[in-house]
C-alpha cells in the first residue's frame, strides 16, 4: 500500500484519566487512497474522533499515541514535531469539525477566519489574502455582503460553510470531516454534504468522514469503515457493507439504524434481550384503543410492574367522555415579535401517537411547550380532557389536576436530570410534589417505575454522571410515567442517543404506549423515527402545519413540497450509493 | 455608523437606568449620617465650654434644627442645582475641594491599574500556558501575598525598603517635594502638567513620588486580574476554536495572541472596571500612608469630624464615578464582542 495517502497501522491511543490510562483506540489500521472518500462509523465512545485528532495530533493533552504509525504520503508523522504538524495542519491535512458555531471565533469577522486560514501557509499581501477568502466564500456559496459577519450571525449550516471554506483554503490532500453535519437539519445537512463532496471531487482531494450516521455514510463515501471500541472490526465498500454485514457489530448497527420500511421491532433485534419482559404482553393489543382506565385485561405481570393506578388514586380528571384527549385550537405564540407557532389546530385521541417533525425553528418545541403547559400561548385554546388547560396560567399550571396527567420526556437525558439527584430521587420527584405518597408505597411506585423502563433495582442509587446515555433516558422516561400520565409530550427523547440505545428506547417507548394507552405527542426532526412511532403525523415548517395525515400515506404520498424536500434530504442506508465522491 | 449609533443608544439608556440608583446611594448615606453618632455642632463650636446657645445658633446655621425630611429635600434640591454645601472643616464648598483632589486620587489608581494590568496580563498568560508549573505556581504564590498583604502594611514596607533602607526613593509625602515648584494647574494630572509645560525633571520628581503608592496599589489588585487572565485565558485555550486555529496550521503565537487572548481579555474587562471602582474607593489607606491629598483621606477626615456634607458629597462622587466606568466599560466590551452589540 505505498500508494496510499495516509496509512495508520496498529495505532494505540491512551488517555489518562483520574481513573488511570483508559485505551480509546487499540490497534487500528486503516489506509486511504489519493482521491478515495472513507466513512468510519461508529458509536460514541467507538475511538473514531480519537483516531482523527491523532492524525493531525490535535489531541487533548490527556491523550497520548502508546503505539503504531501514521504514515502521510509515505512519511512518518507519528511523532512528528510542533514545525512539522503546523506545516502540514491545513496545507496537507485539514480538518472540519462537529458544532461549527463553537469551532468559529465568536469575535472575529468569518472573512478574517478565512483569511487567516489562506495566509497561514501562504506569505500574501493584505489585498490578495482578502481576494482569495473571497473566492472561497463564493465556492461555498455564501454572498460576498457577508465577508464581515460574525459567527453567530450566521445559520448553522452556514457556518459549517466557512469551515469548510477554511479547511479547503491551501488545497490540502485529505479532508477529515468530524461528524461535519450532527445537529443541522437534514436539509441543511444534505446541503452542507453535497457542498462538501462536491468540492473534494472538483479539487481531487480525499476525505474521511466521521460519523455515526450510517445512512450519511452509504450515500456519500465510496469506503466504509466500521469502530467498534477502538478497533476497525469491518471495512468494505458501502454497499456491500449494509447489503451484506459481516462483523455481528455491524449487523447490529445495520438492524438499528431506522429506515424507510422499519418497524421498531425491527430496529432492536440482537438488543431486545435488554428489554423488560413486560414487553411482550401489551404489544400484541392493538395500539391505543382504549383509554389506560378501561383497560380490561392486563398480565399479571403488567398488574405486578405497573405503576399505573393499580394502587387507588385514580386521576381527578380521569373521566371517560369520549371525546379526544386533548384539543388545541389556533394555537399562537411569539417570541419578541417573532411568531414561533402560528396559528396551529391539532387534536389526539386517547392512546394516539401524534408526530411532529420539523426543522430547527418551525415551533414543534415550542408547540410541544405549551401543550405540557410549560408556557403561556399568545392566543388559542387547549383543551384537556375536556378541560379547558389553556387558560390556567403556566405558573400555575403546576397545581392543576391535569399535571399529573402530562407529563414531558426531555431531549437532552444529561442535562435535563438534576446532577445532585440520585436516579431514585429523580424519578420521584414528580411523586414527591404531585402525588405525595407515603414513604413506602412511594418506594414501591419509583421501583416499579423503574422497572418497567428497564432499570435494574440497583441502578437506582447512582447520580446522573455514573449512568450511560441509555440509562439516564431510562431515568427521564421513568420519571415522566411515575405519575401516571395520560399523555406523555416527547421532546427528541432520542436525539442525543447512538442508534443502537435509540432503538432499544424507542422500543420501550413504543411498548409502554402499547401497554398502558398513554397518548404520545412525540417531538422529533428524524421523519424515520416519527413514522415508526406515530399513527398520525403533522409537519411543521415556520409555525405552521404545512401537511397532517397518517404517517404511511405522508411518506408513501406526501402532498406539501417541503415535506417532499424533507423526506428526500434523508440519507438512507438501503438504496444504491449515489457516488458523489 | 450602525455601532455608533447603537453605543449611543446604549449609553444613554444605562445613564438613565442608574439615576434611581445614584438617587439611592444619595438618601442612604443622608440617612446614614443623621444616624451615626456624633453633632457637627457640638464638634466645631468654639470648644468644649461653648454655652448651649452657640451650639444651637450653629445648629440654626447648618439648618439641622429642622425636620429630616425637610434638610432631606433641601439636600436634593442642593444637588440638583450643583450645590453640594460646604466642609465645615476647610471652609471650603465641597465642589470645590472635590475637584482639587480628585486628579491626586485619579492619578493614582490609573497609575496603579496600569502598572497592575502591565504585571497581571503576562503572568496570568504564562500561568495559563503552563498551568502546574513552577510559573504557574510561583504567580499563585505572588497574587496570595498581593491579597494577604494589607496595603498599609505592604506600603509601609516598601517605604522602608526604598525610603528607609535603600535610600533611594523620595520623601513619602505627597504628590510633590514640598520645596518644588508645582506645574500650573491645567488639568491636575500631575504627570500630564508637567509634560505640558515641558519640565522634565518635575515630570520625573513627580513620578518617583507615584510609584511607590502605585505599586502598593498595583500589588493589591493584581490577584484578580492575573487570576481571572489566567482562568479566563485557560477556558478560551480549551475551546473548539482554538482547535480549528491550530488545524488550520496557524502559528502557536498567532493562535494564543490573536485567536486566545482577544477572546480571554473579556471577562477581564469586566475585572478592570469593577477593580478600578474599588481602588477609588478603597485607596484611603494608601493616601494616608503616603500622605497623599486625595479624596479618600478627604472624607476619611471628614467623616471623622462629623462633617456631613463632604462625606455626602464623596459617596455620591464614587457612585457617579462607579456608573461612568461601567458604562466606559460596557462600550468598550460592545466594540470588543459583536455579540454584545448585536441585541
Amino acid at each position: 500500500m505505498s500508494g496510499a495517502l495516509l496509512q495508520v497501522e496498529d495505532l494505540h491511543v491512551s488517555f489518562s484519566t483520574r481513573g488511570g490510562m483508559v485505551q480509546a483506540v487499540r490497534g487500528l489500521s486503516l489506509d486511504i487512497a489519493p482521491g478515495g472518500t472513507l466513512a468510519i462509523v461508529g458509536e460514541s465512545g467507538s475511538g473514531k474522533s480519537v483516531t482523527a485528532y491523532a492524525v493531525t495530533q490535535l489531541l487533548d493533552k490527556a491523550g497520548r499515541i502508546v503505539r503504531g504509525r501514521i504514515r502521510f504520503r509515505g512519511q512518518d508523522i507519528t511523532r512528528a514535531g510542533a514545525a512539522q504538524m503546523k506545516a502540514l495542519r491545513g496545507a496537507a491535512i485539514s480538518m472540519v469539525f462537529q458544532s461549527p458555531r463553537t469551532a468559529l471565533n465568536p469575535i472575529r469577522s468569518i472573512g478574517r477566519q478565512i483569511m487567516d486560514a489562506v495566509g497561514a501557509h501562504q506569505a500574501l499581501p493584505r489585498a490578495a489574502l482578502r481576494a482569495r477568502a473571497l473566492e472561497l466564500l463564493e465556492a461555498v456559496r455564501i454572498p460576498a455582503a457577508r465577508f464581515d459577519a460574525y459567527p453567530e450571525e450566521l445559520s448553522g449550516g452556514m457556518c459549517q460553510r466557512v469551515m469548510i471554506a477554511m479547511a479547503i483554503a491551501c488545497d490540502p490532500a485529505l479532508l477529515i470531516a468530524d461528524e461535519p453535519t450532527t445537529g443541522l437539519d437534514v436539509t441543511t445537512q444534505k446541503a452542507v454534504m453535497d457542498l462538501l463532496t462536491r468540492l473534494i471531487a472538483e479539487r481531487r482531494m480525499s476525505l474521511i468522514l466521521i460519523t455515526h450516521d450510517l445512512g450519511l455514510a452509504a450515500r456519500y463515501c465510496r469506503e466504509v469503515a466500521v469502530m467498534q471500541q477502538g478497533v476497525v472490526v469491518e471495512r468494505a465498500p458501502a454497499g456491500t457493507l449494509f447489503a451484506r454485514p459481516q462483523h455481528p457489530y455491524t449487523c447490529k448497527l445495520v438492524a438499528a439504524s431506522p429506515t424507510l420500511t422499519s418497524t421498531v421491532a425491527d430496529l432492536v433485534g440482537g438488543a431486545a434481550a435488554s428489554l423488560p419482559p413486560e414487553g411482550e404482553g401489551g404489544a400484541k393489543r392493538r395500539k391505543g384503543d382504549v383509554a389506560m382506565d378501561s383497560v380490561p385485561v392486563l398480565s399479571t405481570e403488567s398488574v405486578r410492574a405497573s405503576p399505573f393506578r393499580p394502587c387507588g388514586a385514580p386521576s381527578p380528571s380521569g373521566g371517560r367522555n369520549e371525546g379526544p384527549l386533548l384539543e388545541a385550537h389556533n394555537l399562537v405564540k411569539r417570541y419578541a415579535g417573532a411568531t414561533a407557532v402560528g396559528d396551529v389546530s391539532l387534536d389526539l385521541r386517547r392512546g394516539e401517537s401524534l408526530g411532529v417533525v420539523g426543522e430547527s425553528g418551525s415551533g414543534k418545541s415550542t408547540l410541544s411547550r405549551l401543550v405540557c403547559r410549560l408556557i403561556d400561548p399568545d392566543g388559542g385554546r387547549i383543551l384537556f380532557d375536556g378541560h379547558d388547560i389553556g387558560a390556567v396560567a403556566a405558573r400555575d399550571f403546576h397545581a392543576a389536576p391535569q399535571r399529573r396527567d402530562i407529563q414531558i420526556v426531555f431531549q437532552d437525558p444529561h442535562d435535563s436530570l438534576n446532577p445532585r439527584f440520585s436516579a431514585f430521587d429523580c424519578i420521584a420527584h414528580p411523586l414527591r410534589r404531585l402525588l405525595k405518597p407515603a414513604e413506602n408505597d412511594m418506594r414501591r411506585r419509583v421501583q416499579e417505575s423503574a422497572e418497567r423502563c428497564g432499570l435494574s433495582p440497583d441502578l437506582l442509587s447512582r447520580f446522573p454522571h455514573q449512568l450511560s446515555g441509555g440509562q439516564k433516558a431510562r431515568v427521564g422516561i421513568a420519571r415522566a410515567i411515575a405519575v401516571a400520565p395520560r399523555l406523555l409530550v416527547l421532546d427528541e427523547p432520542t436525539a442525543a442517543l447512538d442508534v443502537s440505545v435509540q432503538a432499544v428506547v424507542l422500543k420501550l417507548l413504543d411498548d409502554l404506549r402499547r401497554d398502558e394507552g398513554l397518548a404520545f405527542l412525540f417531538v422529533s426532526h428524524d421523519l424515520n423515527v416519527v413514522r415508526m412511532m406515530c399513527d398520525r403525523i403533522i409537519v411543521m415548517r415556520q409555525g405552521c402545519v404545512v401537511e397532517e395525515g397518517p404517517g404511511q400515506e405522508i411518506f408513501a404520498a406526501p402532498k406539501a413540497a417541503y415535506t417532499r424536500e424533507l423526506l428526500a434530504a434523508i440519507p438512507h442506508v438501503e438504496p444504491e450509493p449515489a457516488l458523489a465522491g | 455608523m450602525a455601532l455608533l449609533h447603537s453605543i449611543g443608544r446604549r449609553v444613554g439608556k444605562r445613564l438613565v437606568a442608574s439615576l434611581p440608583a445614584l438617587l439611592g446611594v444619595v438618601v442612604f448615606t443622608f440617612l446614614l449620617m443623621r444616624v451615626l453618632p456624633g453633632d457637627p455642632a457640638a464638634f466645631f463650636a468654639s470648644g468644649p465650654n461653648a454655652g448651649q446657645e452657640e451650639i444651637d445658633e450653629l445648629r440654626r446655621q447648618l439648618g439641622l434644627d429642622r425636620p429630616i425630611p425637610e434638610q432631606l429635600v433641601r439636600y436634593l434640591y442642593d444637588i440638583a442645582t450643583g450645590h453640594l454645601g460646604r466642609s465645615i472643616t476647610t471652609g471650603q464648598p465641597v465642589v470645590r475641594d472635590l475637584a482639587d483632589r480628585l486628579p491626586a486620587s485619579l492619578e493614582l489608581s490609573l497609575c496603579g491599574l496600569a502598572l497592575a494590568l502591565v504585571l497581571a496580563l503576562p503572568l496570568g498568560i504564562a500561568a495559563a500556558l503552563r498551568p502546574g508549573s513552577p510559573v504557574d505556581h510561583g504567580v499563585r504564590f505572588l497574587c496570595t501575598l498581593g491579597v494577604c498583604v494589607p496595603t498599609f502594611v505592604s506600603g509601609l514596607l516598601l517605604i522602608y525598603a526604598f525610603y528607609v533602607v535603600a535610600g533611594i526613593a523620595p520623601d513619602p509625602t505627597g504628590r510633590i517635594d514640598i520645596f518644588a515648584a508645582p506645574p500650573p494647574d491645567i488639568t491636575g494630572f500631575l504627570l500630564i502638567d508637567f509634560l505640558l509645560v515641558g519640565d522634565l525633571a518635575g515630570w520625573r520628581a513627580a513620578a518617583a513620588q507615584l510609584l511607590l503608592p502605585a505599586i502598593t496599589m498595583a500589588l493589591f489588585v493584581l490577584a484578580p486580574l492575573a487570576r481571572m487572565t489566567r482562568a479566563s485565558l485557560m477556558a478560551v485555550l480549551g475551546s473548539d476554536f482554538i482547535r480549528t486555529a491550530r488545524s488550520i496550521g496557524l502559528a502557536s503565537w498567532r493562535v494564543v495572541m490573536v485567536y486566545a487572548l482577544r477572546n480571554a481579555l473579556l471577562p477581564v474587562l469586566t475585572i478592570v472596571g469593577i477593580v478600578f471602582s474599588t481602588m477609588l474607593g478603597a485607596n484611603v489607606l494608601v493616601e494616608k500612608v503616603f500622605s497623599w491629598p486625595g479624596i479618600g483621606s478627604y472624607a476619611l477626615d471628614a467623616l471623622v469630624a462629623s462633617d456631613y456634607a463632604p462625606v455626602q458629597g464623596f459617596v455620591l462622587l464614587i457612585a457617579a464615578i462607579f456608573v461612568v466606568v461601567n458604562l466606559t466599560i460596557d462600550v468598550l466590551y460592545g466594540i470588543a464582542d459583536p455579540r454584545v452589540s448585536i441585541e
